[in-house]
């Protein structure tokens, strides 16, 4: 089992994309929301809401990969090997949630850590720890709305 | 090389398809800052005097700002710049949403977009590509069909600028929409779109922006994050937003009400934030990177109409909701909701509506020319006079051009009550008790706006009558305000939660590497600000202290009800302020930058072109 258990109230998502900034800040020091890890999806005009995708380390992506390149780590969450990896994207394809990943300069897929940096970040708790719902320092946040 | 900007500048001819893309000169970039000051140099140095707002030869320059799209606070506001279509002067508009970082992420500072398409067109740019597509089924759509449209046939991740039927019948107060919502809606910014017969940018892009120092920017742009959310602020003012004001704005008589006749409206309470939050809201929608959401996205019914719009924010409520005296929030929802699909700004919008019924009212106008009668308080007239402004259709071809052209056709004693200022039209904020802010719409660069300076809360704070000091914060805003334009982001965490000015000075320097102070990047603001004075003055013929004037209704007549009633600045004392505001600023009596004052600030080239030796 993971450590962290990524959760989300999409209702509260503003879609900052704050997320998607630290993410790929973290994971690859870069400022570049198109490198995160999650995905924010605009729905508008109608209804007028924000999806998360995210990934919860279901591991499908580990089962379909032929070269064995995604790894379960001992916390719980999986990683892309990168010295495995020969970027045939087929877990891109196959991912449920579509949430692995690509970009122009990467040769191969990448994916959620379970690093956190979105939970502490996001202004709006609309993507939170489920098992510590109550992390952010703002805890009044859920009243004020 | 530069950090923090994209470091290139695209030029687009969209009359021959050309292209080129150069660097961002460095040079620029340590004088004008980005975004609103290249916008200001670029068209200093492209546009000649004889060239108008709707000539092939005008230009528009779409910029970011070297914190645009960098990991901080709402760092996503892109600014327009053209030839005003609303004063013949100096034009921009800026707005939020998306679509900055996105430019950024394609690899642009700026894109100056010149000449004319032979057919209705869009430009679509992805990183290297950049293409002038034909607008085909795109050209007559709103601009919420409009965008739904070009996101299924681009894709969801476009992010995509366009105008409406106003911007495509050239109305003087089209805006840019944006992001289903977001508007870079002041002077006419979309009518220039219009006339190029460009209907819609549309960006995606992969890149990263380069940092000097991302590991430093990283735990900066964290804390900064961090510092909002344990402001009390954050909590506070983001569930209602720009609308939480409307409360206090009222209640301090500066509530513009009934084309700016008073400056309080007793239904107040039917359209301010608490409205919105209990009877309309879907959602709080943020622009890229903001903590804070002032987007309120709502819903409601009018007449047999279901809708959807992104609003009302305060300066809707102001103008077409006090202004015209609609007493419900789901009205004034409504007629946002038409104005944004329409493509026209409220503010303007606003305003010119409530002059055509006051017009109306004192027999200026009639049911022959307008087609209906016109009352102040009902939604099915404003949506109705809104719709022929789009089209320019009757009565609204002339409304179309704003109040000033409109006073001046209609007359019979009109011009009194037509409120603009350069021929820009005001937005929410009635000042006859308030110098500073009255002081501060006489002279925003681009006519009649509040966001150069918002200088109510000092006419509150060391009372209202007073004069001293006015003058000199209202430099000092000038200066400040715009300072977050150049550098591409939202001044909102500053202005409404009250954040620290100096954390933008040290992201700044980790952000570009250039070693300036927060008085060096204020020192290049009054450049910007004194070059758009100049650009003024090349470009309007006589330009001087007669343009920093306000609508005669405010000298003439006093506040005749609430809290501000039996108030007026006297004439005289708005003279005495605009004495000593010139003399801050270095100019001579009659408004004009003196030759010593431009050389300091480093605009030599401008005392060449205007001959001022
Ligand atoms: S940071 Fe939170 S509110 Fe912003 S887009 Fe991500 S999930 Fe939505």
């Amino acid at each position: 089992m993971s450590a962290l258990r990524l959760a989300v109230n999409q209702d509260n998502c503003s879609g900052c994309r704050v997320c998607q900034l630290v993410c790929a800040m973290e994971q690859f020091s870069e400022n570049n929301p198109k490198k995160g890890r999650l995905g924010i999806h605009g729905r508008f005009p109608e209804p007028g809401k924000y999806e998360i995708s995210y990934c919860d380390q279901c591991g499908v992506c580990a089962d379909v990969c032929p070269v064995e390149a995604i790894e379960e780590h001992d916390d719980g969450y999986y990683w892309v090997n990168e010295e495995l990896c020969t970027g045939c994207m087929l877990c891109v394809e196959e991912c449920p949630r579509d949430v692995m990943f690509t970009h122009p300069d990467r040769e191969t897929p990448f994916k959620c850590v379970d690093c956190g940096v979105c939970v502490t970040y996001c202004p709006r708790n609309a993507i939170y720890d489920a098992d510590d719902p109550q992390r952010t320092k703002y805890k009044e946040f859920e009243e004020v709305q | 090389m530069l950090y923090g900007y994209a470091g290139r500048i695209l030029r687009v001819n969209l009359g021959d398809g050309s292209k080129e893309v150069t660097d961002t000169p460095e040079e620029m970039a340590r004088e004008f800052i980005g975004s609103r000051g290249f916008g200001s140099k670029i068209l200093w140095d492209e546009l000649d005097a004889d060239v108008k707002p709707f000539d092939r030869d005008n230009i528009i320059v779409m910029a970011a700002g070297p914190l645009s799209g960098v990991l901080l606070p709402s760092s996503g506001k892109i600014s327009f710049h053209t030839k005003s279509p609303a004063t013949g002067g100096y034009a921009d508009s800026n707005m939020g949403g998306h679509i900055c970082a996105e430019l950024k992420q394609a690899g642009y500072d700026a894109v100056v977009i010149e000449g004319r398409a032979a057919e209705p067109s869009y430009l679509y740019l992805e990183d290297d590509e950049v293409e002038v597509r034909p607008a085909g089924d795109l050209w007559g759509m709103g601009c919420f069909e409009g965008e739904e449209y070009l996101k299924e046939e681009l894709g969801e991740d476009a992010q995509i600028a366009l105008i409406g039927p106003a911007g495509e019948n050239k109305v003087k107060y089209a805006c840019i929409g944006h992001d289903f919502g977001r508007q870079a809606g002041r002077c006419g910014v979309g009518a220039v779109m219009g006339d190029k017969n460009l209907k819609a940018v549309a960006v995606r892009g992969s890149r990263t922006i380069p940092l000097k120092d991302p590991e430093a920017v990283y735990e900066k742009g964290k804390a900064m994050y961090q510092e909002v959310f344990d402001n009390p602020g954050f909590l506070e003012w983001t569930p209602e937003g720009t609308a939480g004001v409307t409360d206090w704005i009222n209640e301090i008589g500066s509530f513009p009400t009934k084309n700016f006749w008073t400056g309080y409206f007793e239904d107040y309470d039917k359209i301010n934030g608490r409205a919105i939050l209990e009877q309309i809201l879907v959602t709080h929608k943020g622009c890229f990177s903001c903590p804070i959401p002032c987007g309120k996205y709502s819903t409601g019914t009018v007449g047999d109409e279901d809708f959807v719009v992104e609003g009302p924010e305060y300066e809707t409520i102001a103008m077409m909701g006090g202004n015209l005296m609609l007493d419900s929030i789901e009205k004034v929802a409504y007629v946002n909701k038409v104005a944004d699909d329409l493509g026209l700004d409220t503010i303007s919008g606003g305003n010119v509506i409530a002059f055509a019924i006051e017009c109306f009212e004192k027999g200026l106008l009639d049911e022959e020319m307008v087609g209906r009668t016109l009352e102040w308080g009902n939604v099915d007239d404003v949506a109705y006079v809104l719709d022929l402004i789009a089209r320019r259709e009757g009565i609204g071809d002339l409304l179309a051009e704003g109040v000033r052209y409109a006073s001046r056709q209609i007359g019979g004693g009109s011009q009194q009550f037509a409120i603009e200022t350069k021929g820009l039209e005001w937005s929410g904020y009635e000042s006859r008790w308030a110098p500073s802010q009255m002081l501060a719409y006489a002279t925003a660069d681009v006519g009649a706006h509040h966001n150069r300076a918002w200088g109510i809360t000092y006419d509150i704070a060391v009372g209202r009558d007073a004069l001293e000091g006015k003058a000199e914060k209202i430099v000092e805003l000038q200066h400040l305000r715009p300072l977050f334009d150049a550098l591409g982001i939202c001044r909102f965490p500053w202005v409404e939660i009250d954040f620290d000015l100096q954390h933008y000075e040290e992201i700044f320097k980790i952000v570009t590497g250039m070693d300036f102070s927060w008085e060096d990047l204020l020192r290049a603001s009054e450049r910007i600000w004194n070059l758009n004075r100049a650009f003024n003055m090349k470009h309007i013929p006589g330009f001087g202290r007669e343009d920093d004037s306000v609508p005669e209704r405010f000298f003439e007549e006093d506040v005749p009800t609430g809290p501000a009633e039996g108030h007026r600045l006297p004439r005289a004392d708005f003279e005495k302020l605009l004495d000593r505001y010139y003399e801050l600023r270095g100019w001579d009596v009659n408004g004009r930058p003196t030759p010593e004052t431009l050389a300091e600030l480093g605009l030599d080239f401008v005392i060449e072109e205007l001959d001022l030796q």
